[in-house]
């Protein structure tokens, strides 16, 4: 089982990005699980979502993540503010939309591979509004493997309208290339 | 084919599949998504239905109640507070024996204002008359739908049914979710038709007064009707398996209990964490099983005594509290099995109160709590420190 956690603000789209993940995985047959942590949500109020994903086995366990292996932080302004590396498992991966090196995050716990990605300033380039969440997608996808491109891109054709998902797809692929171009 | 859904989308989509004919709801939290949902549906042109939007959750119940007794096939929603302000309407439902599906996305209840989950609301209606069916996940709840509508509708059963699943946990979670055909819908659910209804070519009325020399006997019919129901609750799930391949008995399912030592007995969502928690514990060696129990009333004694004949010990695990009492599920647990031979030392765990995570521990610290004989009732996971009205006399 593999267990995500997505930590950003409201009106970023941290619940959208864990159901994009979770629709994606499930094109490629990998059982998936995503919610949201649960709350009145605001716009700019810390939120975070959560996704789960099993190769084997569908998912019964419905507690909330505690001990993620992925964390991706889609607001870096929340690192300091909330402790977004709670629980991170030894060896997690962390991926941070900045365009800081990752060595400039002093918080992140030892033993944890960083990756930074400007996902703010790509979607303020291709979809004209901040909203780094699709974009995040890719460089996960691109840095992990555990999602593919073309399921990310059918992901998003069925959750947005054609002209939105035109753009993200754009954009996802951008972070995606970019990404496996060797980009950090 | 499964597409990843949200669960109330599922639900959502599961209602349109069963073409209601009218649709009364007012929108609340976690409840809203479905009848948004469902609204969207109607607008877009894809459920031919008619939509009432009302100003309260009294005139939902309400205008669902009218529109069953002229022999229609309806749906509403609710949670929580909603379900409190249908209160009234609801135990009047329950009594006509209005064939109405209603869903319950269960949430608590205030003081304080609480939108999470646990289960205070559905319980605190149980003795409405409604047969009252938990879901633990979300192709359950969707499932269920199809189950409720054919149910409900049964004369044999002619009762309205209610399908709870959990608020957020369920209701705002995206899963692979298996939505079925309109004809194989067609084919499980029959087109609805009435005992009664009021029409103006046959005139009667409904829902009359009724003095102390019927009053009784009008109770004690629904309550007949009721206990009748059981083996009908067991069929359409039966039935709903053989179609589609899936799904749960009807009143309960047994998981892991062969040899077991310790079973627990516990309602929706939260079994899938029971579950995952007892194979760990399997795989060391305990004997743990879990007893889901998918319907609440109808109350089956019958089936629960069997299940749990031999079972040296028994915890039940609930999100809801008779306040000045203990958990509604452990006291009739208890009730069912009294006076029956080698009967199990049962213990009552109360957890998930207003969005509490129930987390591995929380089963762990159940299942060690359990195994060594914990008397009475035992909040999990509770901070001494916090305390409302602390100290005063």
């Amino acid at each position: 089982m593999i267990e995500i956690r997505l930590h950003g603000r409201g009106g970023q789209g941290v619940v959208t990005a864990a159901e994009l993940i979770a629709t994606a995985a499930w094109e490629d047959k990998i059982y998936s699980q995503a919610f949201p942590t649960f709350g009145s949500e605001r716009m700019g109020a810390p939120v975070a979502s959560f996704v789960r994903l099993n190769k084997e086995k569908p998912i019964r366990i419905r507690s909330e993540i505690y001990e993620p292996d992925y964390l991706l932080v889609q607001d870096p302004t929340l690192i300091g503010t909330v402790d977004v590396f709670k629980g991170l498992k030894p060896g997690g991966t962390v991926i941070i939309n900045s365009s800081k090196k990752p060595g400039e995050f002093k918080e992140v716990p030892a033993g944890v591979k960083v990756l930074t990605f400007p996902a703010t300033d790509l979607a303020l380039k291709v979809l004209g509004r901040p909203i780094p969440n699709t974009i995040m997608l890719g460089v996960f996808a691109a840095a992990t493997g555990l999602i593919e491109l073309p399921a990310i891109k059918r992901a998003i054709d069925e959750r947005f309208p054609p002209e939105v998902a035109e753009k993200n797809k754009v954009a996802v692929t951008k972070a995606f290339e970019e990404i496996k171009g060797g980009a950090s | 084919m499964k597409k990843v859904m949200e669960g109330s989308l599922g639900v959502a989509n599961a209602v349109r599949l069963c073409k209601p004919q009218m649709i009364a709801a007012y929108p609340i939290t976690p409840q809203t998504h479905i009848v948004e949902g469902l609204a969207k549906m109607v607008a877009d042109g894809n459920l031919d239905c008619h939509y009432v939007n009302v100003e309260s959750e009294h005139s939902a119940a309400s205008v669902t109640l009218g529109a069953a007794a002229a022999g229609v096939r309806v749906f509403t929603a609710s949670s929580s507070q909603g379900i409190m302000l249908m209160a009234e309407v609801i135990f009047n439902i329950g009594s006509i024996r209005l064939p109405i599906v209603m869903v319950c996305v269960n949430r608590a209840l205030s003081f304080p204002i609480n939108i999470w989950n646990d289960q205070q609301d559905s319980f605190a209606v149980r003795d409405a008359g409604w047969i009252q069916l938990y879901a633990e996940d979300n192709q359950e709840a969707t499932d269920m739908i199809f189950q409720a509508y054919r149910l409900a509708e049964d004369h044999r059963v002619s009762m309205p049914v209610m399908v709870c699943l959990d608020g957020f946990i369920l209701s705002h979670a995206f899963e692979p979710l298996d939505l079925p055909e309109q004809a194989q819908v067609e084919e499980y659910l029959p087109p609805y038709k009435p005992i009664v209804k009021l029409d103006p070519e046959n005139p009667l009325t409904m829902g009359v007064m009724g003095g102390p020399e019927v009053y009784m006997e009008m109770r004690k019919s629904v309550q007949d009707a009721m206990i009748d129901a059981m083996p009908v609750i067991e069929e359409v799930a039966d039935e709903f398996k053989k179609m589609f391949g899936r799904g749960s008995a009807g009143l309960m399912e047994e998981y892991r209990m062969d040899d077991a030592e310790l079973v627990i007995l516990s309602m929706g969502s939260v079994l899938g964490t029971v579950k995952e928690v007892v194979d760990e514990r399997r795989e060391k060696g305990e004997k743990i099983g879990v007893l889901k129990l998918r319907c609440y009333r109808p109350f089956p004694v019958e089936q629960l005594r069997s299940a749990l004949a031999g079972i040296p010990k028994v915890a039940v695990l609930e999100k809801d509290i008779s306040l000045g009492y203990e958990g509604a599920l452990f006291t009739d647990l208890k009730a069912a099995l009294y006076n029956t031979e080698n009967a199990p030392k049962i213990s009552g765990f109360i957890a998930g109160l207003g969005g509490r995570d129930i987390t591995r521990k929380t089963i762990n610290d159940l299942i060690d709590m359990a195994k060594s004989g914990a008397e009475g009732t035992t909040f999990l996971d509770t901070a001494k420190e916090i305390a409302y009205l602390g100290g005063v006399q």
